[in-house]
């Protein structure tokens, strides 16, 4: 780089340099990212524990620049719980997708939430089983094939349910001080994600705080990226609105 | 000296949301394959390049760093 | 030392925090409830930390979390409650993290029964998917009970593996006076623990090993810490086996029972011993082997269908014939019936 000028957008310390394994255009790398920065600009690296899920993200302890626990399938918010009541004093993150926090570990999500467990949980939310090959998952939406609902998540005679929709079900909870859903699917909607994940970083000493994140699975959808990202964004956004749910410092 | 990208050929996977969300369309994948044989992102006119940085801020493998111009 | 009338469940749980657990995660179910009642107490006044978790499993998984950065942590639980940690005490012993975990057995399976039982010696002695063992101990007495856990807590951070102390209802419920040892002044190597990467590389605990070959040393490193086990901690109390022709196999409270039928067959010149393991793994093989040539028959005594008989029978490999008397579903046996079933065995014998 010479004199005449300067970065402006770079690879940030809070990541590993290790390439990942995420397939062609998959948001996790963003999503990582935007929690990398975070760490990285409230410069707390050396004092945050991240705890890695089952699924696609399970080698995330490979990729966040601090310490790391790979957490059983759905339990990360309970191990997140156990290391921040025996250390209060450091930072604790979940990063977990939608097989892991909203179908087996859904009871953990919401208990932590509600015992306002002064962590951060980052929630991917792709609607669909990545690592195991594209199954269901409880936000695979209405009438989308994956390899569970060859002909269409159907609600009606095949009792498949609908989709859950996380950010509102927490925000039911009286505890929880940020509850935010967010979308990775443009520069735009990233920005604002990245605002959303410090804010909640830096509220986390206040209580439990919740990001959600609309994502996509290129693989398991059998589209393009880019293609994944409109469609996300044409068939996903309705039914996980972007917003902010709680906000309890900003009266919402 | 301009604005410009710098693209880490070999962290990059060809996935192309950089091409889409350029609003200058300057970004195209190239003919040459990196070592995992994905054809990787190039830069075609860095002087339409704005330093906005788009391109980075989609990338899911943070391969991409932006570089901004300073004026004389 | 100050001797206390405590509640075993109780007492299980102060011994804890007297060997310096500050974290304990749980969940009801009888009958090990004042384990978490107690502690939802006493752990606030020593700046601890207790939570109600909602399952067995996230409890499970709340202790993986204390230990892996590092500090003291216990769980308890019963039976079905056990069946549902089975997972995360699997990934424990993957990560190598030292956590403490007392089982207050109940009469299985299902739901089962509340009333004191042993049908777990299975459930903790072979205690998970993949290949790994806890260490498990067997107190027979609260105080035996307290000793052990704050021994347990000792063992865990030695080995970086799970301990169990395996109890029944009867300890659990029953009161006895107990005394507290001074917690041991070990000092364990916690350089692993993520407690945030100041000056040195980041950590992580974890137990996936996606490359096979690495999953195959690391179960050969696990095994090793298990061979060492095997070495340095079984332990076994052989009561009045020196002349004995006859001998009980029972662990727990069982043996306890057994034992005074043991003293009663003995006034009635019958020469009978007791063999009681207390570690159940590592398994005291050699308590047995030792008496082959001299025990003409072993009675396998236990409060389930025979679990650890398989255990005593692997020990003597058929060379001494073992017999077995249980009772299950929460019956207790007593004194009477033992001595009856020693007093057959003694007739047997003598022709």
């Amino acid at each position: 780089m010479s004199a005449e000028e300067k970065i402006v957008f770079s690879y940030p310390t809070g990541l590993t340099t290790k390439n990942t394994h995420y397939c062609p255009g998959c948001l996790h790398g963003v999503a990582h990212r935007l929690v990398a920065e975070t760490i990285d600009e409230l410069g707390i690296r050396e004092k945050t524990v991240g705890m890695a899920p089952v699924g696609c993200s399970v080698l995330a302890y490979e990729y966040f620049g601090c310490d790391m626990v790979q957490a059983s399938h759905g339990r990360a918010p309970a191990v997140a719980t156990g290391v921040k009541r025996a250390r209060p004093d450091l930072y604790v993150f979940s990063y977990q997708g939608d097989g892991d926090l909203a179908s087996i570990g859904l009871a953990e999500i919401i208990h932590a939430a509600n015992r306002g467990e002064k962590i951060t949980v980052i929630f991917y939310n792709n609607a669909i089983y990545g690592m195991t090959g594209g199954q269901m998952a409880p936000t695979t939406l209405v009438g989308m094939k994956t390899t569970t609902t060859p002909t269409g998540r159907d609600p009606g005679e095949r009792g498949a349910g609908n989709p859950i929709r996380m950010a509102e079900l927490l925000a039911t909870l009286f505890t929880p001080v940020y509850i935010t859903r967010q979308s990775l699917l443009t520069p735009q909607d990233i920005l604002k994600a990245k605002r959303a994940i410090k804010r909640a970083f830096q509220l986390q000493n206040t209580g439990f705080t919740f990001v959600e994140l609309v994502g996509t699975c290129p693989t398991g959808w059998g589209m393009t990226p880019s293609e994944s990202n409109d469609w996300a964004g044409e068939k996903m956004v309705p039914v996980f609105p972007i917003g902010v749910f709680r906000d309890t410092e900003k009266g919402i | 000296m301009g604005n410009r990208i710098e693209v880490d050929m070999d962290r990059c996977k060809g996935c192309g949301l950089c091409v889409s969300a350029c609003p200058a369309d300057i970004i195209e994948l190239g003919d040459d394959i990196n070592l995992k044989g994905y054809h990787f992102a190039v830069l075609t006119d860095a002087a339409a390049c704005k330093a906005c940085a788009f391109c980075g801020v989609i990338c899911p493998d943070v391969a991409i760093t932006v570089f901004r111009g300073l004026k004389k | 030392m100050e001797k206390l009338l405590m509640k075993g469940s109780e007492a299980i749980a102060e011994a804890a925090v007297r060997a310096g657990c500050k974290l304990f995660f749980g969940y009801p179910i009888t009958p090990q409830n004042e384990i978490p009642e107690y502690m939802s107490k006493r752990l606030f006044q020593v700046g601890g930390a207790f939570v109600q978790a909602e399952s067995e499993v996230a409890a499970s998984n709340m202790i993986y979390g204390s230990a892996a950065v590092g500090e003291r942590v216990m769980t308890s639980s019963s039976s079905p409650g056990m069946a549902l940690k089975q997972e995360a005490i699997s990934y424990c012993a993957g990560a190598e993290l030292p956590v403490v975990i007392v089982n207050i057995m109940r009469g299985g399976p299902g739901l089962g029964g509340i009333q004191p039982s042993q049908s777990d010696y299975w459930q903790a002695t072979k205690p998970g998917h993949g290949d790994f063992h806890s260490l498990v101990l067997a107190p027979a007495s609260i105080q035996e009970a307290v000793d052990l856990v704050m021994d347990a807590f000792d063992l865990a951070d030695q080995y970086r593996n799970p301990v169990l102390i395996l109890a029944d209802g009867l300890i659990g419920q029953m009161m006895e006076p107990v005394t507290f040892r001074q917690p041991t002044e070990r000092v364990f190597d916690k350089s692993w623990a993520v407690t945030g990467c100041v000056d040195r590389k980041p950590n992580i605990v974890n137990s996936l090993f996606l490359q096979p070959q690495d999953l195959e040393d690391h179960n050969h490193k696990l095994f090793r810490k298990y061979a060492q086990m095997e070495r340095e901690e079984v332990r076994v109390e052989e009561y009045l086996m020196d002349d004995a022709e006859l001998a009980i196999a029972a662990y727990g409270t069982t043996a306890r029972i057994a034992r005074t039928a043991v003293d009663a067959a003995r006034t009635e010149g019958i020469k009978v011993g007791l063999i009681r393991p207390i570690t159940l793994f590592p398994f005291p093989k050699a308590a047995f082997e030792r008496y082959v040539g001299q025990v003409k028959v072993l009675l396998d005594v236990e409060m389930s269908m025979g679990q650890m008989i398989e255990d005593v029978r692997l020990a003597v490999h058929d060379r001494i014939p073992v017999r077995f008397y249980g009772r299950v579903g929460g019956m207790v046996p007593s004194p009477g019936e033992i001595l009856d079933q020693i007093r057959t065995l003694a007739q047997e014998v003598s022709q």
